[in-house]
């Protein structure tokens, strides 16, 4: 199969029309700028449209437009202006409509840093803005990945009508991959039944979140998306693992401090020590019944993240003290190492 | 004999427009958004683009001006009606999409999507019903309060010293390059009623029409928020909001 050198912002650009996706809105911000640039090239060249907004906020509230609108539609961001368009991310989440929404993570808190980190996790995983409500997120930790998980994720924004997010890393993001692109999946999904289109012959179609009367409403519509969240966890989880037979420690790990690890598993296995990674690719839904299999009889369970600890708390859940569960964080835009965890794997095995 | 076999016989002069829907409406007595929403509907109705319309509503006393045409509608955040207008249009580019939006929305938190929507030529068509203060939330200060007006957060009049003056959005609008058509109207008389009605036509039509980026204020009345009875608030709005608010067309290309 054909490959191609791809850096990994571009190859997401490039995904995401393969996917279909014509409509991208977003504003600039390091270390994501490759892919609104790949877009404002591509874009115009294949009958889509790609703009420029005046901030994160009106970027998100596009999308929020065009995907009430019915069409296959992203923006992309980095942290600080992550933070801008949760507003908007609630709106999709209580209108149920359908967008992909990048995120390559850098250092904070505040403006923080360009590095790639992992601080975000929370703010994706546990809501971000206001109410009750869930986004798919997928957690890249290569090239590779960032191109297949594109294409996805606007499946799964479209069957389940969710924001997916896609939360990689500035240095995900960064990197030049040999990489076979993605074909289109040819899943088509019907949008005739709510989208905004001018009646043309049919009743009005209405996408709001708001629901004041009658006084049972909203909460109708929170068992509605409570029901399609427990749906989602039970069918979308994704993970990946290495080695996990015959380990004594298993490290847990997403993104690119995983890759770091899958080098942390290989030098602590030169030195005889078993080790193996259980690798969430859904953030939310958590894989956490597969990560409660792996974790058992396990004498440890070692956390790796570019943060000070956000998905150590949904491992401690999941593993329910079936194993210590430690962590071992990179703050500030800075990377795990791999001497750093296996050193930290020996002292706990022992 | 009923009321619809009289009918029948008569020569009908007068009917509600068939994009109003049939609903009673939850405005307060003498509040302007009824009438302007008539007018809308019945531009809507002359244009023949009942079916090709979509309307964006705000946060505010309109955020249910869906439930009152009929056409197809959708909600914005506070301030986002611009923003999310842009994406519907660049959907559906062959479709009439409207931002109806009140003056907190359009003009405090809002702002920079006013401009910038205006800035790019969207091609779409606002409607700005400026009644100088926040009504849905119980009577705030408005971007458009008048100097001395007094609410529930400038208890002792709106004093420029400290929050400044109010903004006159036609004017502000009109020193940019893209906009074909500023115009800023009022609904206190049948006169000016039928003017903001022309206006708004024209609006649409400048949309239906590929030209481009319409915005039209209306100087509207808030009884309530204002502690009037209705006339003398229709009376407020020529005499005190019109000097402030100048009424005229800022721009028709």
């Amino acid at each position: 199969m054909a490959t191609t050198l791809m850096k990994g912002n571009e190859a997401i650009g490039e995904s995401a029309i393969i996917a279909g996706c014509r409509f991208y809105f977003g504003y600039p911000i390091t270390p994501q700028n490759e892919l609104p640039a790949y877009m404002a090239a591509r874009l115009p060249k294949v009958g889509g449209t790609f703009l420029q907004a005046e901030s994160e906020v009106a970027a998100i509230n596009m999308v929020y437009g065009a995907a009430a609108a019915g069409a296959r539609v992203m923006t992309s961001s980095s942290s600080p202006g992550m933070s801008l368009k949760q507003e908007g991310i609630s709106y999709l989440a209580g209108a149920e409509l359908p967008a992909v929404v990048v995120n390559m993570m850098r250092g904070g808190p505040g403006l923080g840093n360009i590095a790639g980190a992992q601080g975000d996790y929370f703010q994706s995983v546990k809501g971000g803005g206001n109410g009750d409500y869930h986004s798919i997120v997928l957690a890249p930790g290569t090239v590779q990945e960032l191109a297949d998980l594109t294409v996805k994720a606007f499946d799964l924004a479209d069957q389940y009508r969710m924001v997916v997010i896609l939360l990689g890393d500035g240095f995900t993001g960064q990197m030049s991959e040999p990489i076979t692109l993605p074909s289109p999946t040819g899943r088509s999904f019907d949008k005739g039944s709510w989208s905004l289109t001018g009646t043309r012959g049919r009743q009005t179609h209405l996408v709001a979140s708001m629901r004041l009367n009658p006084d049972d409403a909203l909460a109708g519509l929170n068992a509605h998306l409570q029901e399609k969240y427990r749906l989602v966890e039970g069918r979308e989880t994704m993970w990946d693992s290495l080695q996990l037979e015959d380990a004594d420690t298993l490290l847990v790990a997403f993104g690119l401090s995983a890759r770091i690890c899958r080098s942390a598993v290989s030098a602590a296995r030169k030195e005889g020590v078993k080790v193996g990674l259980f690798r969430p690719i859904t953030l939310w839904p958590f894989p956490a019944p597969a990560l409660a299999a792996a974790a058992r009889g396990k004498k440890k369970v070692l956390v790796v993240e570019m943060n000070a600890g956000q998905m150590v708390q949904d491992v401690r859940l999941a593993v329910d003290g079936a194993a210590p569960v430690e962590f071992y964080g990179a703050l500030g835009g800075l990377t795990p190492q791999v001497e750093q965890v296996v050193e930290r794997i020996s002292s706990h095995v022992g | 004999m009923s009321v619809e076999a009289v009918a029948a016989t008569e020569k009908v002069v007068y009917d509600r427009p068939s994009s109003l829907v049939d609903l009673p409406n939850h405005y307060c007595p003498g509040c302007g958004h009824g009438i302007i929403h008539k007018i809308l509907a019945q531009c809507i109705d002359e244009l023949g683009i009942r079916e090709t319309t979509i309307l964006v509503a705000p946060v505010g006393c309109s955020v249910l001006a869906y439930n009152y045409l009929a056409v197809d509608g959708c909600e914005a955040a506070h301030g986002r009606a611009p923003a999310v207008a842009t994406g519907i249009k660049r959907v559906h580019p062959d479709c009439t999409v409207i931002s109806y939006q009140g003056d907190g929305d359009l003009l405090a938190i809002g702002t920079a999507e006013t401009i910038h929507a205006a800035n790019r030529g969207e091609h779409i068509t606002v409607i700005f019903v400026n009644n100088a203060i926040y009504g849905m939330t119980g009577g705030q200060m408005a971007p458009t309060s008048l100097q001395a007006q007094k609410t529930k957060t400038s208890p002792y009049g709106r004093n420029p010293a400290e929050v400044g003056y109010p903004i006159r959005a036609c004017e502000l609008l009109a020193t940019l390059q893209a906009p074909v058509f500023i115009e800023r109207c009022a609904v206190t008389s049948v006169k000016t009623i039928l003017k903001a009605k022309r206006a708004i036509l024209k609006g649409l039509r400048n949309q239906v029409e590929g030209k481009g980026y319409s915005f039209i204020e209306i100087l509207s009345m808030c009884p309530t928020g204002w502690g009037m009875e209705p006339r003398e608030a229709a009376a407020w709005v020529e005499t005190d909001m019109a000097p402030v608010f100048p009424l005229g067309n800022f721009r028709d290309k």
